[in-house]
């Protein structure tokens, strides 16, 4: 479903990845872990096509980016730190303008299952700016799989929630994933993504360095796992790309 | 919670819809709040104020300088505008999910130069009535109202493209006036200057170069914005 | 640090020889002009420094162009030292101009077209400067950059017509054909030898304060990524 090859990201004479690897199959959830500055964020920009690569090859669904990132945004449910909703806006009105951004057809009735399904149903006709972080964050979620995308990418999605917040938005990721869907998600948390990824995938220095399945990793042994490639990886720290 | 049901099939959306579909969100956004709407509205009328006492607006001199106080009005107001509504993409990460949909980035310029239009249209039709009441003059000239217009699109064509880059920068707010005035200086001395002619009821041959400047400008901007607004979003 | 290669070096003697030789053709082989006397002079160096300006706003726009066509950072380097170059030629041209217009005109400022656009240019050189400085990013500094240089090429020659529309008092020396503005004067031969001279040599030395930027701007770029390395 995604395919990354030698990904090189650099800011001007900054190198932020360096030559990174990474497969994601079909129906996968995958978490990124990683240290701050290690390059997740910058990573999955890329991702979402808001960045472009300065080297290497990024597949998605088939698609090259950049080349073909109009086909790639339209299989994309992207959901960041940042809401990306407008507080003047109902709920009602926020899905709606993004429905038509993406050219969903029977628009209606795709935001009322939508707003049912992220519970938001009784606040649709709330503005937006009235909503708690919580709230935000499961519209936020409802934008982005109105369209359907085939491959969902989450950046720090827990971001200043509290824990009855962060559960819900759990229920909806689970549900996001069982439908079958391509997800990856970068988190800090690594006691709230432990049941959620299928895979734990760490990256430092700009590469991936260690990655296994959470049958491989065994219950309870992530942060382990985390502290361990982390470590042992001192290579992935120097400037060569 | 329910599971989450199919979309039906999509169709690729068209540049025209997208546009009006920014366009949409951003009047409806704004018919709300009016945050932006009163802002320019009030600054408009202070502007007017401080050239009242600056220039001493007696009726002798202010058949001359009406149209330069009217053009000055709109040019500072109008940043006011612009500055706000992008700054209302950018500050909530909007600008991202503009980006993110699988839309020419073109429809992200009209849409936003569009709504930008809109704002300054209005601020104009409140300001002009309320001038023409307060020192007596009349206003109502279709002459006038065709040179506002197209000051106007010149106006927020360039506006738009640079207040999406100056909102990108670390000095933000304070650069937009900075960038953009010492460009649209031939819209304003144009603008300026077919206003001026039309309300003294001059001959079309004194107004036609002014407006053939503004034509111009309006032609090259437009189009010049249009090609390069694709590297002012795209990283 | 690479040295100076010896095409730069023959530049810069040539440059420092040729304005010696302009200076001396400037008092002594010119003639003297019959009504404004000895402050004529400043105007063969007034041309050619405001020819040079306009040349180096060419250079931006035109690298400007090719960063954006071929998102090469070496462009950027060449569009961003073609503005700092022109920036100050344009600012002696201002200042040579405002020398000869005191005695000419009696005021050491007109609003007439050239002046005026002259000004407004300077004044669009510092805004892409000052959005320059507000962005981190080199990339997005470069595509800013590039729009705004492009932009500024567009609207400065309309700013130019705009205002020429409005009046001008501004001699129109070559080609003008005697349009009776005040200062007007006509060239004798050895005036004009001088003058094409002296643009010659403002041209050369353009070039090379051009091409030291240019490796300025490289330098700056190789100890960037020094720095870099060493923080890491």
């Amino acid at each position: 479903m995604i395919q990354v090859k030698k990904l090189v990201k650099r800011f001007g004479p900054k190198v932020v990845l360096r030559g990174l690897d990474f497969q994601v199959a079909r129906g996968e959830f995958v978490a990124l872990l990683g240290p701050n500055g290690a390059g997740k964020t910058t990573f999955l920009r890329i991702l979402t096509s808001l960045s472009r690569p300065t080297l290497g090859q990024v597949t998605i669904s088939g698609y090259a980016l950049p080349a073909q990132a109009s086909a790639v945004r339209r299989r994309l449910g992207v959901v960041s730190h940042q809401p990306l909703l407008y507080g003047d806006l109902t709920a009602e009105e926020n899905l709606r303008f993004y429905a038509r951004m993406y050219g969903v057809r029977n628009l209606e009735a795709r935001i009322e299952q939508v707003l049912e399904m992220v519970g938001l149903a009784s606040r649709r006709r709330d503005l937006v700016r009235t909503f708690s972080r919580g709230m935000q964050q499961r519209l936020a979620i409802g934008r982005a799989v109105l369209h359907d995308p085939d491959v969902m990418l989450f950046d720090e999605p827990h971001t200043g929630l509290d824990q009855d917040a962060c559960a819900m938005l759990d229920d909806v990721l689970r549900n996001v994933a069982a439908r079958g869907r391509t997800v990856v998600m970068t988190s800090h948390d690594l006691a709230r993504i432990g049941d959620l990824a299928s895979r734990f995938d760490v990256l430092s220095g700009g590469k991936i360095v260690a990655s296994a399945s959470r049958d491989e990793i065994g219950p309870d042994a992530l942060l382990r796992f985390y502290r361990q490639s982390i470590v042992e990886k001192p290579a992935a720290r120097e400037l060569t790309i | 919670m329910n599971p989450i049901p199919p979309a039906e099939a999509e169709v690729h959306p068209s540049l025209g819809s997208t546009t009006l579909a920014i366009l949409w969100k951003d009047l409806s956004a704004e018919l709300r709040s009016r945050e932006l709407l009163s802002a320019m509205l009030v600054f408009a009328l202070l502007v007017i104020l401080i050239f009242n006492f600056a220039l001493d607006l007696k009726p002798a001199i202010r058949r001359e300088v009406t149209s330069g106080v009217l053009w000055a009005t709109f040019a500072f107001a109008g940043t006011l505008g612009l500055n706000r509504s992008m700054a209302t993409e950018k500050d909530r990460g909007c600008l991202d999910g503009l980006l993110l949909a699988p839309v020419d980035r073109s429809a992200i310029y009209f849409g936003k130069a569009l709504g930008n239009l809109a704002f300054m249209l209005v601020i104009e039709a409140i300001v002009l009535p309320v001038y023409s009441v307060l020192y007596n003059v009349n206003l109502f000239n279709l002459g006038l109202m065709m040179i506002i217009l197209m000051g106007s699109v010149g106006y927020v064509a360039v506006g738009t493209l640079l207040s999406t880059m100056s909102v990108q920068t670390r000095t933000r707010d304070m650069l937009l006036p900075i960038l953009l005035f010492p460009l649209v200086i031939p819209i304003l001395i144009a603008a300026v200057k077919a206003s001026a002619g039309f309300l003294d009821a001059s001959p079309w041959r004194d107004i036609a170069p002014w407006f053939n400047l503004l034509l111009v400008y309006d032609v090259i901007f437009v189009a010049i914005a249009f090609m390069v607004f694709d590297y002012v979003v795209e990283e | 640090m690479e040295p100076k290669k010896p095409a730069l070096k023959f530049l810069d003697i040539a440059s420092a020889v040729l304005i010696a030789i302009a200076t001396g053709l400037v008092f002594f082989y010119a003639p003297m002009e019959a009504v404004m006397g000895n402050v004529q002079r400043v105007f063969y160096f007034h041309v050619a420094h405001a020819w040079v300006g306009l040349l180096g706003f060419m250079v931006a726009a035109v690298a400007g162009v090719l960063y954006l066509r071929t998102g090469d950072l070496k462009w950027d380097v060449v569009e961003v030292a073609a503005v700092e170059v022109s920036l100050v030629f344009f600012f002696v041209a201002i200042v040579t101009g405002s020398i000869w217009a005191r005695p000419a005109w009696n005021a050491w400022w007109t609003w007439d077209p050239r002046l005026t656009t002259a000004a407004i240019l300077e004044l669009v050189y510092a805004a892409y400067l000052m959005l320059r400085a507000g962005i981190e990013d080199p990339e997005r500094r470069a595509r800013f950059g590039a729009v705004y240089v492009l932009l500024g090429f567009l609207s400065v020659p309309m700013t130019f017509l705009s205002i020429r529309l409005l009046r001008t008092i501004h001699p129109v020396v070559i080609g003008g054909g005697g349009s009776g503005a005040e200062g007007q004067f006509d060239m004798s031969p050895k005036m004009l030898h001088t003058l094409l001279f002296s643009v010659f040599t403002f041209s050369v030395y353009f070039v090379d304060v051009l091409w030291h930027r240019v490796r300025l701007g490289n330098l700056m770029q190789k100890v960037e990524q020094l720095r870099l390395k060493v923080v890491r």
